[in-house]
């Protein structure tokens, strides 16, 4: 939504534009203005989140499956002697003295037989530890002091089932399905607003067929029709928005009709034909920037609706395919884990609806900043 | 007015044939057969199975065979669940889908209605802003995060209810099910209303009735509600659609056996009748109750007139 | 009919004010106004003035944003600090209200013998069954033809004079003490208008109340009202009987709005003028069709129109609404289909292609009615002016135009200064000129103008007819002036055309046709509507 320039040279009084009073009454709405930061926010977070976390979005912990959200570092104190012993038995290591000495491990170790290098290897496999090593080895290979760091790693959003990070990938999701809803959200708008305004600027009877096209469509089941569509032909992304898109365009063409109609019989419009200004001027200097009030609302409102439904298909199992993930994806696993492992279906539900809620906001938001006679 | 009627459900027949026809061929192109299971099936086996189902006959006889056996509502056996025609299986499911859609329906007009009114009453007032952000809430929670978190409460740490099944429909395994149908309907139906009650509590006509010493009950519910109820009206067919969408989930999530499990079950197996029967009936059930509104529409308002 | 008695409303230091967004707005500020038993008081001013608001104030029916203060005595009780039980035992039985608006103020949903029923089953405590006799009874006290078939009528069946004769028979039926009429007739085409004062006069001299009647209309106040009461920004600036007010006018305000009415007649054009513009049965057919398969049928909204127009002459074309005078006005113009031919400057171009009338356009304009609807509402004003210039001179740089804009704006006596704001910034006579000053850019030969006064206040009317003049006079302009306002006709036009269904019914010089009208239905238009001019003429 930009402000329309004007070329005058030398403007002796500035107008305030109707775009310009409804941003200012945008602005002063406060519930719209804390949704915009919040969603800004989630977007920011989205964008470059993955790229900040430490943990690459699939990267499994084997040692830290379904761990629970926290802010203090993984491992835990207790757990890092049991840990330590447990990899030293799979080495085939007896522990002769156990120390802490800061965030490192000293130990004592011997075996019955030679001790290989490569052991270390254990230990740095584990999630827990790194940069294990050996020194100070007996003559005989079979005792020595085994070194190695705690590895610290921060789940903030906790695990998964698979233990990988949840934060990284509620902010992947992120991405994911805030990409899905704006590219459907394009699609329908652009196939919404052309078929819209044709019907609504033709009229007469190409207006009455298309609209009744319209109305037909309109009693199909589509939602069916997208579930046949994403699990006849593959969990495609592409596919997935095209469907949701072409699925959501019905309303947007009725919007845009009607409003195009409208405005067809206002009398600026009138006057502008009258004085023979050309179908294009028409369109470019009266319809368009008259349609885009409502045009920008229902996108507003589309966004929400359209994650909605793919989190809807990804919750039955037709989202996208893993490692990738959405909302919708990362929330129906967390449903299957309520039980026990609570933070899987919290934070990206938190997501999800704080961004749903703030973009119903800011609907609501514009919708009363460009329509004001509601106040 | 009947042949308001008669005109319509004739005006659907293209409709429903466009269904057909779409669904049809869709599923058909589609890569992937019924019999393609993992363990391949040996090749006599397939060619009766195929011989059986007439999968090996030309396209266009299959569609004109099918477009016959639907024009006698038949829909052919299931390719899945093989011991059953998808009639025997309708029969079994439709009537629990209907029930819950209906129950959750009448349950989001009620309330939703209530909520509605009580906050355009109460305008830019704390109840009104309570409302509406409880129905923004409403709107934006998906059921498939509210209704885990409900069995997890009420069913699992409460103890309240069953935490899925039917049961037959009893009475303690509905709830969770329908109120889970019916929040995001709740929200939509109270926001609506509001809208328009307090466009209607503003209009001429209202005014009028307050000018004339009607008392509160008469102008807002004789003069405000009905005037207002009609966008409500108009929008019971949306809702419809958006029950059945959300029936898949619930039905899903609480293990019932109604008429959108089915379809999904039928879309991952590849059972073509399955699918084919499920889009035809909703999309019937569809264009009938917007039928119902419409007509309840033209009840209400005078000013529509069917002939 | 002067009364003197003891006061049924007593209004003392009434204040109304309205919470915005931007600050508390005063609408009235503390007026005093009383109507005895059996007067007629008006309560005049133009838009904005506060006066409807005063009323509604007294009636309990502000907006939730509204506070009322001071005092509304009826029998003893304020109105504005009774409980809302005790107050609905006032409103609509001891006094009752008509309002401006007939087409929606009548529930759309129910019968209108139940609306009419109501409240006196509410008040009279009649049941339904009594009531809806009474109803009848009303609706033959208020002349509605066919009664016993209206009385199960929705208001949507029936006409803008119909409904309002139901309010008002709504508005008699449990006999009230006070009347108050909220411009009754000001949404009614003139002779309606004049059925509706003359059975509300019937009516009053029959029952007896008191009647508060609120207008812009000082035709209908020097017709209907003992006192008047002008009010100029929620204040009574001047109170007085009638006739006092009309002979001897005290504040300034008073004199500006009895001096209002356009007067004045428009120098004839002189003989060798040369023929600019010929008519010949035009007609303009609307095919009506409800559905994809169902028969059209034609509705002739202009059947077989010719006239004829010399440079520099104005035709004023009369009609109420619906008697196709629009409609004609652009078939003219070539802007919707029609038959018949129309010849400009020896150019036939009646049928003419789009394409082919682009050239002609800038010498044909349009002035529209309505100045809040005909303005572009995301244009600046300069944008909106210079958009003729766009199409008919492309070679025009942008300072170009922009001058050109403010040489326009200038003529139309607008500061050009203001050329980048918007339409909303404007008032409605404002918003007028700006309108007018988009057709003066391109230099246009005719203009028609399609009611371009109706819908401002009589003050701003009279300055629009004046600038029209001006204008016509500097540029040798031909003006197809289309209103149903009579008196602005007057003020303007050569030749006057009456209108009805689509067909000329009377056609002649402005003045003999004024003076000496033939046919009855324009007689009883020039009855109804000059009323006001001829008693002005009497006694100012």
């Amino acid at each position: 939504m930009t402000v329309s320039t004007s070329d005058v040279p030398h403007a002796p009084q500035k107008g305030r534009s109707l775009w310009d009073d409804a941003r200012d009454r945008l602005f002063a709405n406060r519930a719209a203005v804390a949704s915009m930061i919040v969603l800004g926010v989630i977007a920011l977070l989205s964008i470059i989140g993955p790229m900040l976390s430490p943990h690459p979005f699939d990267k499994v912990y084997r040692d830290y499956v379904k761990v629970p959200a926290s802010l203090q570092a993984y491992p835990r104190p207790d757990q890092v002697q049991p840990a330590f012993e447990a990899l030293a038995k799979r080495a085939r290591l007896t522990i002769e003295s156990y120390d802490r000495v800061g965030d490192s491990i000293v130990a004592e170790v011997s075996s019955r037989r030679a001790i290989d290098p490569r052991t270390t290897r254990y230990f740095d496999r584990s999630d827990l530890f790194k940069d294990a090593a050996l020194t100070d080895m007996a003559e005989d290979q079979r005792a020595g002091r085994l070194r190695a760091d705690i590895n610290f790693v921060h789940f903030y959003f906790g695990t998964d089932a698979n233990g990988r990070d949840m934060m990284t990938r509620t902010f992947i999701a992120g991405r994911v399905s805030l990409t899905i809803g704006l590219l459907a959200t394009a699609v329908a708008i652009s196939i919404g607003v052309l078929y819209g305004a044709t019907s609504g600027y033709l009229g007469g009877r190409v207006d009455r067929l298309m609209m009744r096209v319209v109305d037909i469509l309109y009693s199909l089941p589509f939602i069916f029709f997208v579930i046949m569509l994403v699990v006849f032909f593959g969990r495609n992304f592409v596919l997935m928005f095209i469907a949701v898109g072409a699925v959501e365009w019905l309303d947007m063409a009725r919007i845009v009709r009607g409003q195009t109609l409208t405005i067809k019989r206002q009398e600026y419009v009138q006057a502008a034909e009258a004085m023979g200004v050309s179908d294009t001027g028409i369109v470019r200097r009266h319809i368009i920037p008259n349609t885009l009030g409502p045009v920008v609302v229902y996108m507003t409102l589309l966004v929400p609706k359209v994650i909605l439904l793919e989190s809807f298909l990804s919750f039955l199992g037709l989202g996208v395919q893993e490692p990738m993930t959405s909302w919708g994806v990362l929330i129906s696993e967390g449903a299957r884990n309520l039980q026990g492992s609570a933070w899987m279906l919290i934070f990206p539900s938190i997501f999800l609806t704080s961004t749903l809620f703030a973009l119903n906001f800011i609907g609501d938001g514009l919708r009363d900043a460009l329509d004001p006679k509601d106040r | 007015m009947t042949r308001y009627v008669l005109g319509r459900l004739l005006g659907a027949i293209p409709t429903i044939f466009l269904i057909v026809t779409i669904s049809f061929f869709l599923i058909r192109i589609a890569p992937g057969g019924p019999f393609d299971l993992e363990r391949p099936l040996e090749a006599k086996v397939m060619e009766n199975l195929n011989k059986i189902y007439h999968l090996d006959e030309p396209l266009w006889q299959q569609y004109l065979l099918y477009l016959k056996s639907v024009a006698q509502l038949d829909f052919g056996p299931s390719f899945y669940f093989r011991d059953f025609t998808i009639n025997e299986l309708f029969a079994q499911s439709l009537p629990i889908s209907i029930q819950l859609g209906l129950t959750a329906l009448c349950l989001a007009l009620v309330v939703g209605g209530t909520l509605g009114v009580v906050a355009a009453l109460r305008q830019n007032q704390p109840t009104d802003y309570t409302v509406m952000a409880a129905a923004t809430l409403g709107v934006t929670i998906p059921n498939f995060v509210v209704a885990p978190i409900l069995t997890l409460v009420l069913g699992v740490w409460l103890g309240w209810l069953p935490v899925g099944g039917w049961n037959g429909g009893a009475f303690v395994n509905v709830i969770l099910p329908v109120v889970t149908l019916a929040l995001p309907q709740i929200a939509v139906v109270a926001r609506l209303t509001r809208g328009s009650m307090i466009e209607a509590l503003r209009s001429n006509h209202v005014r009028t009735a307050r000018a004339y010493g009607l008392s509160t009950y008469m102008v807002v519910v004789v003069h405000a509600l009905r005037g207002a109820i009609l966008p409500v009206v108009s929008y019971l067919g949306p809702a419809a659609a958006a029950l059945l969408t959300g029936s898949v989930v619930v039905e899903t999530i609480f293990g019932i056996p109604g008429i959108g499990r089915y379809f999904v079950q039928g879309a991952l197996n590849r059972d073509y009748t399955l699918v084919m029967g499920t889009v035809v009936v909703v999309a019937c059930f569809v264009i009938l109750f917007n039928l119902i509104v419409d007509l309840l529409y033209a009840l209400l308002d005078p000013r529509v007139r069917y002939d | 009919m002067t009364s003197t008695n003891a006061p049924v409303l007593d209004i003392q230091n009434l204040t109304v004010d309205f919470d915005t967004p931007t600050g508390t707005i005063a609408a009235v500020r503390g007026v005093d106004m009383h109507v005895g038993a059996g007067e007629t008081v008006a309560i005049v001013g133009e838009s904005g003035s506060g006066k409807s608001q005063a009323m509604m104030a007294a009636m309990g029916l502000l907006a939730a944003n509204g506070r009322a203060g001071g005092r509304v005595t009826y029998d003893g009780a304020d109105l504005l600090n009774l409980p809302l039980a005790k107050l609905n035992t006032l409103r609509g039985r001891k006094i009752t209200m008509i309002f401006q608006e007939p087409m929606t103020s009548l529930d759309p949903l129910y019968t209108i013998g139940r609306q009419l029923a109501e409240p006196m089953v509410v008040h009279g405590g009649l049941s339904w069954k009594a009531a809806k006799t009474r109803a009848l009874e009303l609706l033959k006290l208020v002349n509605i033809p066919d009664p016993d078939r209206k009385i199960k009528a929705y208001p949507y069946e029936m006409s803008g004079g119909q409904r309002q004769r139901v309010m008002i028979a709504m508005a008699l039926a449990n006999d009230p003490d006070v009347l108050i009429a909220d411009e009754p007739t000001t949404a009614l085409d003139v002779t309606t208008q004049a059925q509706i004062l003359q059975l509300l006069a019937d009516l009053q001299k029959r029952l007896g109340m008191a009647v508060m009647f609120i207008t812009h209309d000082l035709g209908i106040v020097r017709r209907i009202a003992d006192r008047v009461y002008v009010m100029k920004s929620g204040d009574v600036v001047e109170s007085g009987e009638t006739d006092r007010i009309f002979t001897s006018p005290e504040h300034p305000y008073t004199r500006m709005l009895l001096d209002a009415e356009p007067t004045g007649a428009k120098p004839p054009v002189p003989a060798a003028s040369p023929p600019l513009l010929e008519a010949q049965k035009v007609g303009v057919a609307f095919s009506v069709d409800a559905g994809l398969f169902k028969p059209r049928h034609e509705l002739k909204a202009v059947d077989g129109v010719s006239f004829a127009l010399r440079r520099g002459q104005t035709l004023g074309i009369v009609g109420e609404s619906g008697s196709g005078k629009s409609t004609l006005g652009r078939a003219v113009l070539n802007l919707l289909p029609a038959t018949g031919r129309v010849v400009y400057n020896g150019d036939v171009i009646s049928g003419k292609s789009r394409a082919h009338m682009q050239a002609l356009r800038r010498h044909l304009q349009l002035v529209f009615q309505d100045p809040f609807g005909s303005l572009s509402p995301r244009l600046t004003v300069g944008q909106i002016v210079s958009e003729g210039l766009l199409v008919h001179e492309p070679q025009l740089s942008a300072a170009d135009r922009d001058a050109r804009a403010c040489q326009a704006l200038e003529e139309v006596a607008l500061d050009p200064a203001m050329r980048n704001r918007y339409p909303h910034e404007f008032s409605g006579g404002q918003r007028q000129r700006i309108a007018i000053a988009r057709t003066m850019v391109l230099k246009p030969d005719l203009v028609v103008l399609d009611e371009p006064t109706s819908a401002l206040d009589r003050t701003i009317q009279k300055q629009i007819v004046e600038l029209l003049r001006d204008l016509q006079a500097a540029h040798e302009l031909t003006y197809l002036f289309i209103s149903h306002d009579l008196a602005v006709v007057r003020a303007l036009a050569d030749t006057v055309m009456v209108m009805k269904q689509g067909k000329v019914i009377e056609a002649g010089p402005t003045d003999v046709i004024f003076q000496s009208p033939r046919d009855d239905y324009t007689r009883e238009l020039i009855g109804a509507a000059m009323l006001t001019q001829s008693q002005m003429m009497a006694t100012g």
